[in-house]
């Protein structure tokens, strides 16, 4: 078994009396690319949210390269509404930012696109290089870091080059039709120097042509930046097609995981997608 | 790059053409005239409204305390350069205050500034944690604070209280108020044009976004109201120097009103929009419009509505207009340009020529 890259260990999470996840537990081996599928709101963004410390879980653990990233257990309020076992499980609370998951080297994008509106395109990946500075605002006020703001620039244009924008680097990045948005979304997210790749639902609005296109693409980050990669999709054919192993969740509970072709004869699987119900 | 470095020759010499002007005009006419006092008030407006344009336009952080920090400014650089031979006759009722020193009138002004920044590093260390809209509310009740904390009499020793603060150094030129706010709005300029400035942008379009690009938000969103906070502290002194006697009363949050309207006509993000609309809200309050608070006879026809206070409500008037059917301002987030210009104008002739 290759060495594990993210282990995600009884994670649950509860808005009030709804459990989005429950008690979810799934791992990632370092240059996979694993899925995590399930039918609308079965939890799988919450998930996301979950890793990249958006949402504080209300019980479970995260950790990364094996290191304890996000940590917490039902108290107080959370005690009395959480509806799952192990509560005691995670003493600890290891709370981060989403900023500094990001330093520690995931990086996500975003199933509702979310670029920064009023910047170009070139604008949105120079941003994301922003958290390796060295300089301090004074240093970078008056230039004293140009060689570090001249390779920012470089390497943006590197990703810009890599994802095929370039050619349209200062357009507003809103004004980009909605594949190219996303394209430039994992571009951005490449520019932080990640080690673990989260996509949200990367082939949303896509047509077919571009999601094989983008499944292609996906594998070619994948092995150029040396990636691990966790994806959510809907697109079962990309799913499938590159995805080392899957995890499949309904109700915000684990039904099913491994290869593709298993996972696609599992009844319950069947059963989730089509909302087939026993009478 | 080049274009750039191109840019900034030109904005240079510029900068050299527009001192060279003001120093002509400063020795042809007399420096009482409206026009020049319009020139120093405006320019220190300009390097206020710039300063609040930085938080409120280039971070997306609503805060309305910069009367607050102009008067912490004002009454820093007074306290501490008065000269040490006026005090017994400034502080009358204290006798003499307790500050027996006085700086450089420089010394004050950077002084002003760190005090200011000083301040609102405090409140931003709980306030900026919380949602942005806290910081409206938190900035607001800091600046009323502030006012009732200088005019409390315990105080008195260091503040005067309520009674004014007079005969610190001031400055005759109407160079001084230029050359002080072109180094200040230049020092932002450069910093919103710097890797941090472009933080500051993503965290105002999107803070979900840049948090996940690893951008830290309570360090961006204090580093920008502590920087902020600073050059309004600076701008203060200057208001200071400019009116020679200050007093809390002046420092209302009517100010901060103002400097938001000018940032808002101006436009949100774009520092030269604060900049021109500076000139205009001050020309226009204390010049152009001066006539509304005037009652007017023609012959023995008394103009209706022309009464003291009357200006008031015409900007009132100004102010709901920009906010319903300009809400981007004069320059909406694009800087002005000499490039732009042209090709307005080629663009326009091209046009026409079709
Ligand atoms: N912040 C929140 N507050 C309350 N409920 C939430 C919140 N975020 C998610 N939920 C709920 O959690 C459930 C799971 O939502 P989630 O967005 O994770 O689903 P999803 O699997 O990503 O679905 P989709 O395929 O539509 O993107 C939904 O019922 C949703 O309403
Ligand atoms: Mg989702």
């Amino acid at each position: 078994m290759p060495e594990k890259m993210l282990e995600l260990n009884d994670i649950t999470m509860q808005f009030g009396g709804v459990v989005a996840v429950n008690n979810l537990s799934m791992y990632i081996g370092k240059g996979e690319i694993v899925a995590l599928i399930g039918p609308n709101g079965a939890g799988k963004t919450t998930a996301f949210n979950c890793v990249t410390g958006v949402y504080k879980p209300s019980n479970g653990q995260v950790k990364y390269q094996g290191q304890v990233i996000v940590s917490n257990h039902p108290a107080g309020k959370m005690k009395a509404l959480y509806a799952g076992e192990n509560r005691d499980r995670y003493p600890h609370v290891v709370d981060p930012t989403p900023d500094k998951i990001t330093r520690m080297g995931i990086a996500r994008t975003f199933q509702n696109i979310r670029l920064f509106k009023t910047q170009t395109v070139f604008e949105n990946v120079l941003i994301a290089t922003h958290l390796h500075r060295t300089s301090n605002p004074i240093s970078a006020a008056f230039r004293l870091n140009w060689r570090e703001e001249q390779k920012m620039r470089e390497l943006s244009l590197e990703m810009l080059d890599f994802v095929g924008l370039s050619a349209m680097k200062d357009e507003l990045a809103t004004s980009l039709p909605y594949g190219k948005q996303r394209r430039l979304e994992i571009a951005r997210a490449l520019a932080t120097r990640p080690k673990l790749l989260l996509l949200d639902e990367p082939a949303a609005g896509m047509n077919p042509q571009e999601t094989a296109d983008l499944a292609q693409f996906i594998v070619e980050i994948k092995e150029r930046f040396n990636l691990t990669i966790f994806l959510i999709e809907h697109h079962m054919d990309l799913v499938m097609d590159i995805s080392e192993r899957i995890y499949v969740i309904d109700f915000g509970k684990l039904i099913a995981h491994g290869e593709p072709h298993e996972v696609q004869d599992n009844p319950d699987v069947i059963t989730a997608y089509l909302g087939v119900e026993d009478i | 790059m080049n274009t750039k470095k191109r840019g900034l020759v030109i904005g240079l010499i510029l900068l050299a053409l527009l001192f060279a002007g003001l120093y002509i005009l400063e020795n042809t006419i007399s420096s009482s005239t409206m026009l020049i006092t319009i020139l120093k008030k405006g320019v220190i407006y300009a390097l206020i409204a710039v300063s609040m344009n930085l938080l409120n336009g280039f971070t997306g952080l609503f805060s309305l305390g910069q009367a607050g920090f102009m008067l912490i400014g004002a009454y820093t650089y007074a306290i501490l350069t008065i000269p040490v031979n006026m005090r017994g006759m400034i502080y009358q009722y204290y006798d003499g205050g307790i500050v027996q020193f006085a700086l450089p009138a420089i010394i004050g002004i950077l002084c002003a500034g760190l005090l200011a920044a000083f301040f609102a590093f405090l409140v931003g260390l709980p306030v900026l944690r919380l949602k942005s809209d806290y910081l409206a509310i938190a900035t607001l009740g800091f600046a009323e604070i502030i006012r009732a904390i200088i005019q409390y009499e315990g105080l008195g020793p260091l503040t005067n209280g309520s009674n004014l603060l007079r005969r610190f150094p001031t400055f005759q030129s109407v160079l001084y108020p230029f050359a002080a706010a072109a180094i200040c709005i230049g020092a932002i300029l450069l910093l919103i044009n710097s890797t941090y400035g472009r933080a500051f942008k993503a965290i105002r379009d999107d803070e979900v976004a840049a948090e996940a690009m690893g951008i830290n938000l309570f360090f961006h969103k204090q580093l920008s109201f502590v920087v902020s906070s600073f050059f309004a502290g600076i701008g203060g002194a200057l208001l200071a120097m400019y009116q020679g006697s200050i007093q809390v009363a002046t420092f209302k949050s009517a100010m901060t009103y103002e400097i938001l309207l000018i940032v808002v006509i101006g436009g949100m993000g774009s520092v030269t929009g604060s900049v021109i609309a500076s000139f205009l809200f001050v020309a226009s309050s204390e010049w152009w419009l001066r006539f509304l608070d005037n009652e007017m006879f023609i012959g023995t026809f008394q103009v209706p509505l022309l009464r003291s206070g009357f200006r008031m409500v015409v900007f009132s008037v100004i102010i709901m207009a920009v906010v319903l059917f300009y809400r981007r301002g004069i320059m909406g987030d694009k800087e002005f340009s000499l490039t732009r210009v042209r090709n307005r104008l080629l663009n326009r002739k091209a046009g026409r020529n079709a």
